[in-house]
């Protein structure tokens, strides 16, 4: 069991994209590892591309930094030529053409997501390789396996802002409470006509699991409140 | 491991053969055991879960357990492994209690068992792939020690594995001193696991805190501790620097 903090920093990640009857919701977990050290225990991995269109960000963390540092360089300048704000498809397309064409070199998934006046909500998924799929809903990162049956059953087409954004929160603190590699907070970010809404819910804000107890301050409290007898064996 | 039982079909017999198992690489492990000797004896604490590569699978496992009167031994590492070393020391104790001559096995002793248990299986080639944490008081000594699973042992004040040395033990050199009080022993080991909770990717929020006396052992109920997130830069940590993390 070895820290290795020569290793690269990966976000091991859980990130989803989900869009409502409105627009978007995309969330995400906040740990970025190295090795199994937690280098960043509140990272932000919902980036922002264009005033309108974010990514969720997974793997390395380098390379999609990079990649989404490219594609807000090539959208500013594409927003000033068009003279209005970019679609989500034009940034989605942008994105796979690095991914796509630098596959052997770079090691990223990605889901993008945002709103245009054109075709509203929308989410394209960008995993390993550079496929671009368009989804009602995307799921990614390594805590996106613990999701797929939960997805499978709890999603459902026009849900309102809220129910959407509940179950993104729901959704990426069930793949904390499994996935080693995903942790700390979960941030969300809602993107509508109206613009964007950044949330933010720390691991005490959410609901409890299987066989996750209520935290306490201390033990002391525990046995405090439990009066003289001494612990259970 | 190739296990081949005798078959007599006419044409060929094959003898029974037993290659050593051997534990190549864990499958389900416990991460840090961090633990103190304070005023009365010592403190012992571990989290309750067993990771199964990077899925955190089990949230119930007790890795601190009594060893007979006087002693308490705490595993990190494979589970299956310190499961089979329990039984080892259930034999061990069952029969020094067949003695029936009013001794009973201490921690020093205890240690010095495992010690040989983990170093001969060592030079086999065939570890039992854990780092082992014993604590006990006997006759109001108390002791505490550790054994890797290359059969490096010592004693000490205070100990940790796996991340613990990394994450808990500058805290407790910096923090420990003689004659802690139960309640300051139970904070700074508190205080570890919360590092621990924030820094390793294997740790889970559900821990035991095990205390042993001249009186006996006392594994507390399973808990959690509250965690803080409310750091300014935390909220909004790319405000002005979008695209970094």
């Amino acid at each position: 069991m070895d820290l290795n903090l020569d290793a690269p920093h990966s976000m091991g990640t859980t990130i989803i994209g989900v869009t409502y009857n409105g627009g978007v919701v995309l969330g995400a977990d906040s740990r970025t590892s190295t090795g199994m050290y937690v280098a960043n225990r509140a990272s932000d991995k919902i980036t922002q591309l264009t005033d309108n269109v974010y990514v969720c960000r997974s793997g390395s963390a380098a390379d999609s930094q990079v990649v989404s540092d490219y594609v807000r360089y090539f959208l500013h300048q594409h927003t000033i030529q068009l003279g209005q704000p970019a679609t989500v498809k034009v940034s989605a397309n942008l994105i796979r053409m690095l991914a796509y064409n630098n596959k052997n070199m770079l090691q990223t998934g990605l889901i993008v997501g945002g709103w245009d006046k054109y075709e509203g909500g929308k989410i394209y998924g960008i995993p390993l390789g550079g496929t671009v799929v368009e989804q009602p809903f995307a799921i990614g990162g390594s805590g996106s396996s613990y999701l797929y049956g939960f997805f499978d059953q709890a999603w459902k087409e026009d849900m309102t802002k809220e129910e959407a954004e509940q179950l993104v929160v729901k959704a990426v603190s069930l793949a904390i409470a499994r996935d080693g590699a995903s942790g700390g907070v979960v941030r969300t970010v809602i993107i509508n006509s109206e613009g964007v809404t950044r949330n933010f819910y720390p691991g005490d804000k959410l609901q409890l699991w299987h066989e996750e107890l209520e935290p306490q301050n201390s033990l002391l409290d525990i046995l405090n409140a439990a009066g003289p007898e001494p612990m259970a064996m | 491991m190739t296990f081949t039982v005798p078959i007599d079909n006419g044409d060929s017999v094959k003898i029974a053969e037993e290659e050593s198992q051997r534990t190549l690489y864990p499958y389900v492990t416990g991460t840090s055991i961090v633990a103190i000797k304070y005023k009365d004896g010592v403190l012992m604490a571990s989290d309750m879960g067993g990771s199964y590569g990077s899925t955190l699978r089990y949230k119930n496992i007790e890795r601190v357990k009594a060893i007979g009167k006087h002693s308490l031994l705490g595993a990190s590492g494979e589970i299956s492994d310190f499961q089979e070393i329990l039984r080892y020391l259930d034999e061990l104790t069952l029969n020094d209690n067949m003695w029936d001559d009013g001794n009973s096995l201490g921690p020093k002793e205890i240690h010095n068992y495992l010690t040989r248990v983990m170093y001969n299986r060592r030079n086999k080639f065939d570890p039992l792939w854990n780092t082992l944490v014993l604590g006990g008081v006997k006759n109001g000594k108390s002791y505490l020690g550790m054994v890797s699973m290359i059969g490096v042992s010592f004693e000490d004040d205070h100990v940790a594995t796996g991340f613990g040395n990394h994450l808990a033990r500058p805290i407790l050199r910096d923090e420990w001193h003689a004659d802690l009080s139960f309640e300051d022993g139970v904070k700074l080991l508190e205080k570890c696991m919360r590092v621990l909770l924030y820094r390793d990717r294997s740790a889970i929020n559900k821990l035991q805190i095990a205390k042993i006396t001249e009186e006996g052992v006392t594994v507390s109920q399973p808990y959690s501790l509250k965690t803080f997130w409310e750091f300014s830069s935390f909220h909004n940590p790319t405000a002005g620097a979008e695209g970094s993390w």
